[in-house]
Formats: C-alpha cells, structure tokens, sequence
C-alpha cells in the first residue's frame, strides 16, 4: 500500500486548513471549536509519533509489576493493575508502582496535553 | 420554546415588567461562556440586566447534584444577606413571562475569564488581593444560616462525593489505574468531618467577577450543597483551576496561608493547609470524572462536537495532578 501523503501527513494538512483558511473565517463558538479541532489533530500527531514505544515501554513495566505473561495486551494487563489497586494488594508504598504510574502518566500528557502546568511539577 | 421573535416578544415584556411602564428593551445578546444554562444581557431605558436561563428555556440540570434556576436565585438572596458579593436578584421568570426558567439579575461589572485575571497589568492589584478576599467571601458564604437555604439542596461530605463519582466512573467500565491508587488513598486517608456548612461547590476562577480592586461578585450557585466547609477552600485549589499558574495554589493568583488567615480569623475555625491536602485531591480526582462524563456524552452519540471528544484527552491532566499529589503525601 501506498503512503504518500502519509497519515501524518495528511492529519497536517487538514491541521494546516484549519489554522490558515478555516479558523480564521469563523466567529464565536464555531471560531472557539475550530481551536479545540486543532489541538485534536497535534494530539493525534503526537499521539501517531509517540505512543508505539511508550505503549511497548509501559507493557514492559506492567509484565514486571504483575509477574504477567509476556503476550498480554496493554489494555488486559492495566485492567489487571486496576483491580490490584483496588483490592488493595498494590499500594503507594508498593515498589516501583508509583513511578510506573507516574512515567506512564507523564508519556500521555506528553501526547495529549504537552503545555498542561502539572507535567513540569511531575518532571521537576 | 417558540420561534425567535416569540423570545423576543416575551423579552420585551419581562423588561417592561421589571422595570416599568415607562422602561423598554432596546438591546439584547446571548454572552459567551456558561455550557450549562444561557446567559443573556439586556439594555435600555438606562436599565441593565442580566438574565439568566436554562437552554431554550428548559430546565435540565447539568449534574443530579445541580440545583433549579428558582432555587440558585433564592440561594443568591441569602448570600447577599450575609454580606456576600452577589449581583442582587431582580425577579425570578415565572409561566407568565413566557421565557422558561430562569431568573433575572443585577449587571456587575467585571471580568470572569482567568487568562486576562492572571496575566493582564490591570489586574495586578486585584491579584494580591484576592486571595484574602476569596478567604473572605467564603467565610460568609459558610455562614449563611443553614434554614435559609432552599429545601432542593442536597447534603454531601467528603465520603458521599467519593461514592457518588467512583459509582459514575465505574459505570463506565473504563479502569484507570490511577483514579484507583486515588480513591484507595482517599479512603484510607478521610478526615473527620467537621460542622457542615453551606458550600457554593464550583468557587473558583470562571464563576468569580473580578474587577481592577478584586472580587465583586460571587457567580453560579448552581452545584451549591450543605456540606464540609474545605471542599470550597481546597477546590480553588485544584491544579485544573490555577489555570498554569502552578506557583500560587489558590486560584493561580494567590497563596494559601493569606486565604486562610482570612477565612479562620472571620470564622473562629482552625482549618490548616495539610488539611487541604485531602480535598484537593478528592477535588482532582472529581474533575477528572466530570471530564469522563463530558466525553460520553460523544462516545455515546448524543453530543457530536469536537469539544466533547477532545475532553476525554484532558483526563490525563488530572490523572498527573493526582500522581503528583499521591507522591507528595508520600515523601
């Protein structure tokens, strides 16, 4: 199959109408939504670009946590996290459980919200 | 409702009920913000007000836990009894204004969007000031006596709030692991309640009318509740709400031992900043929730907007205040 334009190429493209042609036509609330479509398309840029490793680098911590099996999908094994927590048998004080949390949090403001304040407390 | 004219017709009428025969509206627009009910500005006759309404003029509540428009105006009324800063309630819609639910106000002057509050030169004043002020305000607001609040109020502590959003987030069998580390720590963690009070429920930046001197009208009573007096103090402290202004815990503009100085001195309470902790992360954790139902109302069709897709991506923005949070408690 064929990638030119690639898909993010193309997600830049449509970005690019957006900020340039159609953004700049609009008023009020459509002007407001145009933005918020923008900030969408960087998220899904950034989101194309970043997310394989950082989803491989953060199955690899939960196989850890868990003692899981190594084909587990993401999704199962965060499932799984979720119901340790709950029952209590993973807590704050277990190791390495915050800083999974907290590295695997830190990768999804990277894609979702790069400038949000709480992201530079959390590297800080 | 009816067609736009129909409106127009009934705006006109309410004015001239209001403010008399001799009074009639030349002007009206639909302000922005308020996602939840409309907000409209009316003029002429050298008369100004403000009316307030449920969309299209029916009532429906943006959360079980918001109270009705003739409520949010009677609760307006006793906080301006106390000493509060409130636009003052001129009347409140009835069947016969034909305009739906809703209620007509004072127009106060004054900014309420945070970007300007925060970094324009002509609110530098205000900014050292409003900290106190907010400590003020709420301290009134804490004293409105309990039997002159409208019956439609509900009552909800710490625990009750932590019940009442895990049981939405779980209805939404969508685990995040750390909204679990947060309320397993909540839980372990409550503080003993202390005396309820009436609490506004959403103080903070976008409901506040500021001017160049500071605070002049307390807006948007709408989530008001009987409950514990440091979920207001701790939900202006919310990370969401300083609005990147991370270095001044109140509301981006301010610290938090000038709030509470304030705030105890006026009340006779001891409520310390440790104690804060507690409901600032309970305040975080409630924002994220508010943030999942925001985006199912796309994932589940009835909102198509591009608004409610994107807020399902700002999630994660409360998930790293609760990490960072959790990490401190744990130092």
């Amino acid at each position: 199959m064929h990638d030119q334009p690639s898909v993010s190429e193309l997600v830049q493209a449509v970005k690019n109408f957006i900020d340039e042609t159609a953004g700049p036509n609009l008023k009020g609330h459509a002007a407001f939504h145009a933005r918020v479509a923008s900030n969408a398309l960087a998220s899904v840029l950034r989101d194309l670009e970043q997310r394989p490793a950082q989803e491989s680098a953060e199955a690899a911590r939960l196989i850890e946590l868990l003692g899981a099996e190594e084909e587990a999908d993401v999704g199962a094994l965060n499932r799984k996290l979720s119901e340790q927590i709950r029952a209590g048998t993973l807590t704050p004080e277990t190791p390495g459980l915050l800083q999974h949390l907290k590295a695997t949090t830190i990768a999804q403001v990277e894609i979702d919200q790069p400038r949000y304040s709480g992201l530079n407390t959390a590297k800080s | 409702m009816g067609s736009k004219s129909d409106f127009e017709n009934s705006l006109h009428t309410l004015f001239t009920r209001v403010f008399g025969e001799n009074a009639s509206l030349e002007t009206f627009r639909r302000l922005s913000g308020g996602a939840s009910q409309e907000t409209w500005a009316l003029s002429g006759s050298g008369e100004e007000a403000i009316l307030r309404r449920a969309p299209g003029g029916t009532s429906m509540a943006r959360s079980s836990a918001a109270i009705g428009l003739s409520a949010e105006a009677k609760l307006i009324s006793a906080a301006q009894d106390v000493g509060v800063p409130v636009p003052r309630v001129l009347h409140v819609l009835n069947d016969e204004d034909q305009v739906g639910d809703g209620f007509l106000m004072s127009w106060v002057k004054g900014e309420t969007i945070a970007r300007p509050i925060l970094r324009n030169e002509e609110y530098a004043t205000a900014r050292d000031v409003l900290a106190g002020q907010c400590g003020a305000a709420l301290a009134d607001i804490h004293a409105i006596p309990l039997e002159s609040a409208p019956p439609e109020l509900q009552t909800s502590d710490g625990l009750a709030q932590i019940a009442q959003y895990e049981e939405i987030y779980r209805g939404f069998d969508a685990p995040r692991p750390v909204f679990e580390l947060a309320l397993q720590w909540l839980k372990a963690n409550a503080p003993a309640p202390r005396p309820s009070v009436l609490v506004h429920g959403d103080f903070r930046l976008g409901n506040l009318m500021i001017d160049e001197s500071g605070l002049v009208a307390v807006l948007d009573w709408e989530l008001a509740h009987i409950g514990d007096p440091r979920e207001d103090i701790a939900w202006l402290c919310v990370n969401s709400w300083r609005f990147g202004q991370s270095q001044n815990r109140v509301g981006g503009f301010g610290q938090l031992g000038d709030l509470l100085d304030t705030y105890n001195a006026k009340t006779g309470a001891d409520i310390t900043s440790k104690e804060i902790d507690w409901w600032e992360t309970l305040g975080s954790l409630k924002w994220g929730i508010m943030c999942m139902i925001m985006y199912e109302a796309f994932r589940s069709g009835a909102d198509a907007s591009v608004e409610r897709a994107a807020i399902g991506r700002r999630v994660s923005e409360t998930e790293i205040d609760l990490i960072n949070l959790l990490e401190a408690a744990h130092a």
